[in-house]
């Protein structure tokens, strides 16, 4: 066995081309792959047409003038505006494809939220927006982020009016100094001013005064409203924000979207290249006619399996070895964990190889070994990287069994893992078990391979 | 007569051989026996089951029924494509085969193979680069690493040009006539067999349709002295309803 590695590293080396084809192609996929996991989306381009005029923009609260146009830049933390005076000059801007989609601010808008303000009736204020029907990912992208940024845009909104509103409770509990258009600084008595006062006049009322048993029902009412109002403040708040979040991740990996750009770039790479190596290399035993030559007395099946499997693993496990420790250098992510981290590469890698040999095996071409090779891991490694929520979930449940069943989950697991501290024997002993099954499949599929 | 022929050194005995693919029988019960320095070609029709019988003889595949007698060890096989490695060199293909055969001194064994296949001057040479009769020269080389008291080869002469061909024969020739090798080839060429084969085995349809010298499937045919020994054979097939 140890021959036909030197042979088989001999044919490696005098294949130049092909080798800076397996070490480069997987590094620029896995690099791009990563960057692009790691980066999350940029902004969608949207053009922006307010047209409330400056002067009105200001609607009062409470007395107090707050600038509604403000809440607008909520918006543009997430898109990035293209600022247009007109609406026709907003819809042109996505009919050209310039920007994505458009958000309109009508006239009226200001006018009808301070009528809304004032419980005055009519149409609740509106937003007009407009989207591109070029791309329906595209368009269902822009309408999440504008319909998430003005629903923050109404909770800014409504959090001032609730502080005005808890201020005019406050005011009626308590008692202070009100601002009043035209009519100047007003003392408002307060119901627990109020109460106090009632409870002084009763104390010096006679005990037979039939206005006694009025007054305490009038004070007794003051101190039950003061309570009451005073209760209502934070009912007033959760109306604002009915629910609070509190998060905690209680399983999978708790990697940062960077660590985990590096483990996908890092496993796709090694993937890659194991499983095209193992699957080409096993192929071209039957293209050169050679196998037929080997397994009669000279090597058993079993031993090229392994001899494959070996060069494969051993082959590409310094390769993403050396591009961990690049990225772990560059993330500054400590060298403390990495006996662990080589370790899960390790397993990682001899499990690519044993699928590697089962496509050899099954294919008996290069070519069509390396075709199928492409065919069933880019799809594998999709499917793996599919988050639970984002389809149905019986869908999701057959997704994870057929992404279990290749080892390109277990072995992002395991390297995840291995970073990040979590739990290795799991991940460790399913790449185990892999590598076993794989390698059976393909010492069946030698039974008919010479 | 019969005495002697118990008597002779067999280097080779198959008894009954017999291959089964699911319902298609490619070999029945075929059984012969070669001796030590003797050319022995299997000719027949394409799907005879030439391949198939010296895939069993060479042990790469095992026969539904029957037996075979001879050293495994002692066995080349050549098979009809070369089954060398084009991206190494002349050598290091015979050097890896040599070591994967255990041979005792591998760098004298691969000199003297070079020697003897007469392709020392492409040594050197990635076996890609060479042509199809250097390849086969490579092929034949390596079948002979072990010293082997048998040699099997596949349809060594399909893939080249006459002057190639010529230069093959004289070399296989010499393997058995100098060396002692009982060399068993099988060949679509009948006139080839007719030339340089000490003993013909007529496969057709799996069954062993004839074995004797080239001069005994003349007479079979009923054509002395026939010029056209290939026309004589198809016939002599045709009228065992072949």
């Amino acid at each position: 066995m140890r021959w036909l590695l030197v042979k088989d590293l001999q044919i490696l080396r005098r294949s130049p081309l092909l080798v800076a084809l397996l070490v480069v192609y997987p590094l620029v996929v896995a690099l791009l792959v990563g960057a692009a996991l790691s980066s999350g989306p940029s902004k969608p381009t949207v053009a922006f047409a307010n047209l409330v005029p400056p002067d009105e923009a200001k609607i009062n609260v409470g007395g107090r003038q707050l600038d509604a146009t403000s809440y607008a830049s909520e918006l543009f933390d997430a898109v990035e505006p293209i600022r247009v005076d007109t609406r026709e000059q907003a819809i042109a801007k996505v009919r050209s494809g310039e920007a994505l989609g458009a958000l309109v601010i009508p006239p009226d808008v200001i006018e009808r939220l301070q009528a809304t303000l004032a419980l005055g009736g009519g149409d609740p204020p509106r937003v007009e927006v407009y989207y591109g029907a070029e791309n329906p990912l595209k368009r269902r992208y822009v309408k999440a982020t504008i319909a998430a940024t003005l629903a923050d845009a109404n909770k800014a909104l409504s959090d001032e009016i609730f502080k005005e509103a808890a201020r005019y409770l406050n005011l009626i509990v308590v008692g202070g100094s009100l601002s009043l258009p035209v009519v100047g600084d007003v003392e408002i008595l307060g119901l627990r001013n109020a109460q106090r006062i009632i409870d002084a006049a009763i104390v010096g009322l006679p005990r037979d005064s039939s206005a006694r048993i009025a007054l305490r029902q009038v004070s007794r009412f003051a101190r039950l409203a003061a309570d009451n109002l005073d209760v209502s403040k934070p009912i007033l708040a959760s109306i604002g924000s009915p629910v609070a979040v509190r998060e905690k991740a209680i399983e999978g990996s708790s990697a940062s979207l960077d660590v985990f750009g590096v483990e996908i770039a890092v496993v796709i790479s090694l993937m890659f290249l194991t499983v095209l190596l193992a699957a080409g290399m096993l192929a071209l035993e039957r293209e050169e006619h050679a196998f037929g030559r080997l397994v009669r007395g000279l090597v058993s099946r079993t031993g090229v399996l392994l001899e494959k499997i070996g060069l494969a693993g051993l082959c590409a496990w310094p390769l993403a070895a050396a591009m961990l420790a690049v990225l772990v250098a560059f993330l500054d992510l400590g060298w403390s964990r990495t006996p662990v981290w080589l370790l899960a590469l390790l397993f990682a890698a001899f499990a690519f190889a044993a699928l590697g040999v089962a496509i050899g095996g099954l294919a008996r071409e290069v070519r069509a070994a390396s075709l199928l090779a492409f065919m069933l891991i880019l799809p594998i490694a999709a499917l793996a990287l599919v988050p639970s929520g984002a389809v149905d979930s019986t869908l999701y449940d057959v997704m994870r069994i057929v992404s279990g069943a290749f080892p390109f989950k277990p072995a992002l697991n395991a390297l995840d893992a291995a970073l990040s501290g979590g739990e290795l024997l799991g991940p460790l002993a399913h790449l185990t078990g892999l590598t076993a099954g794989f390698a059976l499949l393909a010492r069946l599929a030698l039974r008919r391979f010479a | 007569m019969a005495a002697s022929r118990t008597e002779a050194p067999e280097a080779l005995r198959a008894e009954a051989l017999s291959k089964v693919y699911g319902t298609r029988r490619a070999l029945q019960g075929v059984s012969f026996i070669a001796a030590p320095g003797e050319l022995l070609a299997v000719i027949g029709p394409n799907g005879a089951g030439k391949t198939t019988l010296l895939q069993i003889l060479a042990g790469a595949l095992s026969p539904t029924t029957g037996t075979v007698s001879l050293d495994r060890g002692a066995v080349g096989w050549v098979p009809q494509q070369p089954a060398v490695y084009s991206k190494l060199s002349v050598r290091e293909n015979l050097r890896l085969f040599a070591r994967l055969e255990k041979v005792p001194d591998v760098d004298a064994t691969v000199d003297r193979m070079l020697e003897q296949a007469d392709v020392s001057d492409r040594a050197a040479d990635a076996v890609g680069t060479l042509s199809d009769g250097n390849r086969q020269r490579v092929n034949i080389a390596v079948g002979l690493l072990g010293d082997p008291a048998v040699l099997l080869l596949d349809e060594p002469s399909s893939s080249l040009d006459p002057r190639q061909r010529e230069r093959l024969w004289e070399f296989v020739s010499a393997l058995a006539r100098e060396g002692g090798t009982t060399v068993v080839f099988s060949t679509h060429n009948v006139a080839e067999a007719e030339r340089y084969a000490d003993r013909l085995l007529v496969l057709a349809d799996g069954e062993l349709v004839f074995a004797g010298t080239p001069a005994g499937l003349e007479r079979a045919t009923g054509e002395h002295d026939a010029i056209d020994f290939e026309g004589a054979f198809v016939r002599f097939l045709r009228a065992r309803g072949h």
